[in-house]
């Protein structure tokens, strides 16, 4: 079994539209949107939901005003800000619990907070594991640690060959969680200068965990020169430029019908990423 | 006024709304631009600002006086985000897992754990052509993003408008940036994943208890359902910004709308025009 994970430092390259055609290119694979504040996987996948769990994740402190006496020792040692006049605010609240630990009073609890849900899902690729972090919550990096954990228990279950997933963008916390032990990254870029500064960035992340990464130049025809450049920045890194997709509206009318591109014509774009799947396979050692 | 830009969705427009709207307001107003997308900050490669100061942020990491620790294991239990374990003889500390909360160093009896930083990134301010300029840069490698978006934050000079540029998503490093604005944008395309993202950014901004209103980019392919959204929930489309090869090319150079472009510089006036209606009706009524 196989992990490969799609990355791209900067948000709106084309991860998931090129994930959604990976589901209809691959045999034998589980998928995973480890996107889990902005999951759109299921838009083109749309999933059958199996299984529905919570998630629950962290502390929240939480302050009773009854037997508080407002000494006001909670706000002193909070470092986040999170207690003003004797309340809590639950978004600044990072759940350490020092203001519990040292409440002379006893009168702050810290409760559990449901942080989100995760789901097993069927579709007609195969199996899909997603999930949705709750609105301006903590945590994505435990949920999309879990979302990886239960891919790889199905694959392992079903002796799939492949786990596939969509990643987040930036470089933080849920991009660490989503890539760290997998083994093969393919990072989508775009040729913008932005595109290539971000590239950098997650390509230094690759580096710093040690999983080697593979780059897809997405739109690749609206600045040939950037192309270049981002071809000559990869072939100095020991990186392999894998394909080059060319601009297309069909990405986006497939996009709008619901469709994986590749399922949705047959032209250049399609063709290009049909054989990006083949290299990964190649470079997974299939 | 703080102005906050966001979406959700990734590779919208943020950035390209945010370095036009700050260049285009310059001159009648003092601008200070905050990116706040520390993970992958792009305003930068458009503004080429002069970086005049840089500071690197830490966060404290507990570090314990071995000789004098009694192994009580105080620290190991106070501790919530596991970033301590104490065993019979050794104390082990996981940097990386610490949010510098202080609760071991305080708590702990025998007062044997100081605190020492532990370098996570760096803020950088400078100017760009009248542009007051800050951003942050989260080390490669690095989990935690808020710590960073907090100092970037306590840069705000709280004189004439300021901007911020928000990471994709709707997670911490969103709240983060967001929070305390007086109005958050939200750039999307008109497309399902657009659109779904774009309803979890209402959710968080509104949790925020913060006023929104929408930048629709890219219009012209994909549909209309952003359009029937925005209408049922009565939020503002305030600018839509057509799918158009010479502004990808702009983008793509690393040059803004309003200086490729210059007849886009009217729009973001009167997008600066209506959201400076909507916060002083906003101020006017009984809620702030």
């Amino acid at each position: 079994m196989k992990e490969v994970v799609v990355l791209s430092g900067k948000g709106g390259t084309g991860k998931t539209g090129i994930v959604g055609s990976f589901a209809a290119l691959a045999q034998s694979k589980v998928l995973a949107d480890c996107d889990v504040d902005a999951a759109d996987l299921p838009l083109l996948l749309k999933p059958t939901i199996r299984q529905k769990q919570e998630f629950w994740s962290g502390q929240v402190a939480v302050i009773d005003e009854e037997k508080c006496t407002q000494c006001g020792l909670c706000q002193d040692v909070c470092r986040f800000d999170a207690i003003n006049d004797f309340k809590v605010d639950p978004v600044s609240c990072e759940g350490c619990g020092f203001c519990y630990h040292i409440c002379p009073d006893e009168a702050i609890i810290m409760k559990e907070s449901l942080s989100g849900h995760w789901f097993i899902s069927d579709t007609k690729y195969g199996p899909l594991v997603h999930a949705r972090l709750g609105i301006a919550q903590e945590n994505s990096g435990k949920l999309v640690a879990l979302v990886r954990q239960q891919a790889k228990a199905i694959a392992e279950k079903q002796g799939l060959e492949y786990i596939i997933s969509d990643g987040p963008p930036g470089i933080g916390c849920p991009v660490i969680s989503s890539l760290s032990g997998a083994d093969l990254a393919l990072l989508v870029t775009e040729p913008t200068l932005s595109g290539i500064h971000d590239l950098e960035r997650v390509l230094g992340v690759c580096h710093h965990f040690g999983v080697t990464a593979l780059a897809c130049i997405n739109k690749y025809d609206i600045n040939q020169d950037n192309t270049h450049q981002i071809e000559n920045y990869c072939f100095n890194q020991g990186v392999e430029v894998t394909a080059k997709v060319p601009f297309d509206n069909v990405v986006t009318e497939a996009l709008v019908q619901g469709l994986p591109v590749v399922e949705y014509s047959q032209d250049k774009v399609s063709q290009e990423i049909e054989s990006l799947w083949q290299r990964i396979t190649h470079a997974l050692g299939a | 006024m703080i102005i906050s830009v966001a979406s959700g969705k990734g590779g919208t427009g943020k950035t390209l709304v945010a370095t036009s709207l700050a260049l285009s307001i310059k001159d009648r107003d003092k601008v200070q631009l905050l990116d706040c997308d520390v993970e992958e900050p792009n305003d930068h490669v458009f503004l080429k600002p002069t970086i005049t100061r840089s500071e690197a942020v830490y966060i404290p990491v507990p570090k314990v006086d071995e000789d004098k620790c009694t192994y009580c294991g105080k620290c190991a239990e106070v501790c919530a985000y596991n970033a301590i374990a104490v065993s019979p003889k050794h104390v082990l500390i996981f940097p990386e897992l610490c949010h510098g909360c202080g609760a071991c160093s305080y708590l702990c009896p025998e007062k044997v754990i100081s605190e020492v930083g532990r370098e996570i990134g760096v803020v950088e301010s400078g100017n760009s052509d009248g542009v007051e300029f800050v951003h942050g840069r989260l080390a490669i490698g690095e989990a935690m993003a808020p710590p960073i978006i907090r100092k970037v934050k306590e840069q705000a000079n709280g004189e004439g408008t300021v901007i911020i540029d928000v990471s994709p998503g709707t997670s911490c490093p969103v709240v983060e940036a967001v929070k305390d604005s007086d109005f958050c944008l939200l750039v999307t395309e008109p497309t399902p994943f657009g659109l779904n993202d774009l309803v979890l950014a209402v959710e968080t901004v509104r949790e925020l208890n913060i006023p929104c209103g929408v930048i629709l980019n890219r219009t012209g392919v994909g549909d209309r359902k952003v359009e029937e959204y925005c209408s049922k929930e009565n939020i503002p489309i305030l600018l839509t910004i057509p799918l158009d090869t010479e502004i990808a090319r702009l983008y793509s150079k690393g040059i803004t709308l309003v200086e490729g472009m210059p007849q886009w510089k009217e729009s973001f006036l009167r997008l600066f025009a209506k959201i400076r209606e909507i916060v002083n009706e906003r101020g006017s009524g009984t809620k702030r």
